[in-house]
């Protein structure tokens, strides 16, 4: 069912099924579905692998209620949410990069860089360090932290419209100064707190349960449709303020909608794992360039951050003998060198795009 | 390029050279001509010898100054003399090292890179300086002063060094959004081995939470003894380096075609910047904003001639340190807020201010 329409880019058709019918971009589609697809894979192998080494009969087992008892635990108390956890922060974080990067035209806008996970961080470590962080505590005030610091990032970034590298700029000074804050913070605690909060700054996906996993999975079931609904509008506004002003896109509401959305998403993976550094700025760029074009699907991206955040915990859990670091120290020391590629690159990296 | 920004850039390409600060008319400050701002430095100076007077007298415990006299003249051991002796003065004369470090630094990192934004911490020299510390302290077993600031003057310089070579990598050489970028990727990625480090590591963890704020509480006169031939050296090298900035600031071509011989200013400067800023940062933490800030307020009252910009930033940066510092001990006490604190919330709204007033192609 390939599009015959010439409006419709290459690649592009357009699903029917009685009334309704979908635009479907097939390259983007194999795409998502290729690394969704390892994105489980890799999420089984890490049922598998850790200190407690079982084989594929053994998860198996676990599920069909066939195993032995520890090891069920071990698989479905202990690894299966961690996994489906590290899915779903790796998806949100994406899913928010991509959206913040195509808003803004440029692919250093996302949620790490312009100081979203730094606002996210601040109420956190605010909620463990003041208010003894229970759970709730710190989702609530790391989804505070965030909504206030995109707030105030479009407020003292626009001047006659926002330009990406303005979002960059401002973004460095807001993480700079919320930085300052966050380490003011961890020196009134006491060291065990601030060891706490500290973990939890790194990004990490230790001791993760089943109501981290629920909480990251609702946070998606409820935005992810809010996102691909508002990825019409997306193209519109890519096209420039004026084009899509005079195209009859209502820009201002349907921008600030997506800003909203992409900054719910950071802030409830951080609020789970952390700000785990990197994921949302690198897998929109890895799918972008996979698929050769000038932005990234969000399907796609969302599956990449999910399949890099399970690869990079994996690494973490299991690549350094007997003791585990926390996932956020090796998507930084991943996804670093990936942006200094990108600069060294030079593609409209550094420029309004 | 299909983006929506609405203002039109006044000229594409790369930075405009000229372009750091909006020039006023003739390209000269508030204060223009040579006696205008030798007065206006010595007034400066006046204020930074009160401030730093301030500094010993306002704190938890306020003194008199005929306290601090008694202290010196008439040692009785007294807590009050204890506290001038083995606080206040030392902390005050680290504000004022490592004040000077920062604002000469700065002063050396935006000229020599044309860069408005330029500051040793957005360089990731502050990062390389913190692992490099880190590092010291809790894999390697240091503890004296000396080689933790060997230490961090390592970290600063390779760190440096890296962001520099990254930053000029691309097809249009080192612009300054570039710069910044590289600086918060190596700092970001220094940042993630730092933690790795701390978090496996309690006691090296309580030290570095202390330390990553950026603090003069903890200075003591020997480390500070320890540190001063090197912030000597990086001063003197930057006074040296006036004349041959302001060939820089016209452009590579004409400061080649003026005799500037540039690969020499380069790497002056980035030696100098390195013993500035490694000492700053290993003496009193990582300590934003004071080098990108006052470099700006130095221009906007002296116009652009780094004879004047240097030494003027050489007093106004440990004045506004002093100041910082002062405010961090007043505004909540019997706590203090440390330095690093203050500047980084009163730096970033400067920074974000410079930023806006910026068009993005002068960027």
């Amino acid at each position: 069912m390939r599009g015959s329409s010439g409006v419709l880019p290459p690649g592009t058709g357009v699903v029917r099924a009685g009334g309704l019918s979908v635009r479907v971009h097939w390259p983007e589609a194999a795409l998502g579905a290729l690394l969704g697809a390892l994105a489980v894979f890799m999420a089984l192998v890490s049922l598998a692998a850790g200190d407690f080494a079982m084989g594929p009969e053994e998860v198996v087992g676990a599920f069909t209620g066939h195993g032995s008892v520890m090891a069920t635990h071990v698989i479905v108390e202990m690894r299966l949410p961690r996994a489906l956890t590290g899915l779903g922060v790796g998806a949100a974080l994406a899913l928010s990069g991509a959206l913040l990067q195509r808003l803004a035209g440029n692919p250093l806008v996302s949620p790490d860089i312009v100081g979203i996970n730094a606002g996210a961080t601040s109420g956190a470590v605010l909620a463990i360090v003041v208010f003894g962080g229970t759970a709730l505590s710190i989702a609530a005030s790391a989804l505070g932290g965030a909504v206030a610091t995109a707030l105030l990032l479009y407020l003292l970034a626009y001047r006659r419209g926002v330009s990406g590298q303005r979002l960059v700029l401002v973004g460095i000074a807001l993480t700079a100064m919320l930085g300052a804050a966050t380490s003011y913070l961890l020196t009134r605690a006491e060291l065990t707190t601030a060891q706490r909060a500290m973990l939890w700054i790194t990004g990490s996906l230790a001791n993760r349960e089943w109501a981290h996993a629920v909480t990251v999975g609702a946070a998606l079931a409820v935005l992810m449709p809010v996102a691909l609904a508002l990825g019409r509008s997306l193209s519109l506004l890519q096209l420039g303020e004026d084009t899509a002003t005079a195209l009859g896109g209502r820009v201002q509401p349907a921008r600030a909608a997506l800003l909203l959305t992409a900054t719910a998403l950071a802030a409830m993976a951080t609020a789970v794992a952390g700000p785990v550094a990197f994921v949302a700025l690198v897998a929109p760029q890895i799918t972008r360039r996979i698929l050769r074009e000038r932005s990234a699907g969000l399907w796609p991206a969302a599956a990449c951050g999910g399949l890099l955040v399970v690869c990079a915990d994996l690494i973490a859990r299991t690549a350094f003998g007997g003791s585990e670091l926390p996932v956020g120290v090796v998507t930084g020391i991943m996804g670093a060198p990936y942006l200094l590629y990108l600069l060294a690159r030079g593609s409209r990296v550094g420029r309004s795009g | 390029m299909a983006h929506h920004v609405a203002e039109r850039p006044a000229s594409p390409g790369p930075a405009v050279p000229g372009g750091r600060t909006r020039p006023r008319a003739g390209g000269t400050g508030l204060l223009s001509g040579p006696g205008a701002r030798g007065t206006g430095l010595a007034a400066a100076v006046a204020v930074l010898v009160a401030l730093a007077l301030a500094s010993v007298l306002i704190g938890y415990q306020t003194l008199s100054a005929a306290d601090v006299y008694a202290a010196y003249a008439a040692f009785t051991g007294s807590d009050t003399d204890l506290v001038v002796r083995h606080l206040r003065v030392p902390r005050t004369l680290a504000g004022l090292a490592v004040g000077a470090a920062l604002g000469v630094s700065g002063v050396l990192v935006q000229g020599v890179t044309r860069n408005p934004l330029g500051d040793p911490g957005i360089l990731g020299i502050n990062a390389g300086a913190a692992l490099a510390a880190v590092v010291a302290i809790s894999v390697l077993g240091v503890s004296t002063l000396l080689g933790y600031v060997g230490f961090a003057f390592l970290g600063a310089a390779v760190a440096a060094c890296a962001v520099y070579a990254v930053g000029s990598l691309g097809p249009d050489g080192a612009g300054p959004v570039r710069l910044a970028l590289a600086g918060a990727a190596i700092t970001a990625l220094l940042g993630s081995l730092t933690s790795a480090i701390v978090l496996r590591d309690r006691a090296s963890l309580d030290e570095y939470r202390f330390w990553i704020v950026g603090s003069l509480a903890g200075a003591d006169t020997s480390a500070l003894l320890q540190a001063l031939p090197f912030l000597g050296a990086g001063l003197l090298l930057a006074a040296a380096l006036a004349r041959p900035l302001n060939a820089v600031a016209l452009g590579d071509e004409l400061a080649r075609s003026l005799g500037t011989r540039l690969w020499l200013v380069r790497g002056a400067s980035a030696l100098a910047v390195v013993l500035l800023a490694g000492a700053a940062t290993a003496a009193a933490g990582p300590i934003g904003f004071v080098g990108v800030a006052v470099p700006h307020i130095a221009r906007a009252l002296v116009g652009p001639d780094y004879r004047w910009v240097l030494p003027w930033s050489a007093v106004l940066a440990p004045a506004l340190l002093l100041a910082a510092d002062i405010v961090g001990r007043v505004v909540v006490r019997p706590e203090e807020l440390q330095v690093g604190i203050v500047t980084a919330f009163v730096g970033a709204p400067f920074f974000i201010l410079l930023v806006r007033r910026r068009r993005t192609a002068g960027l």
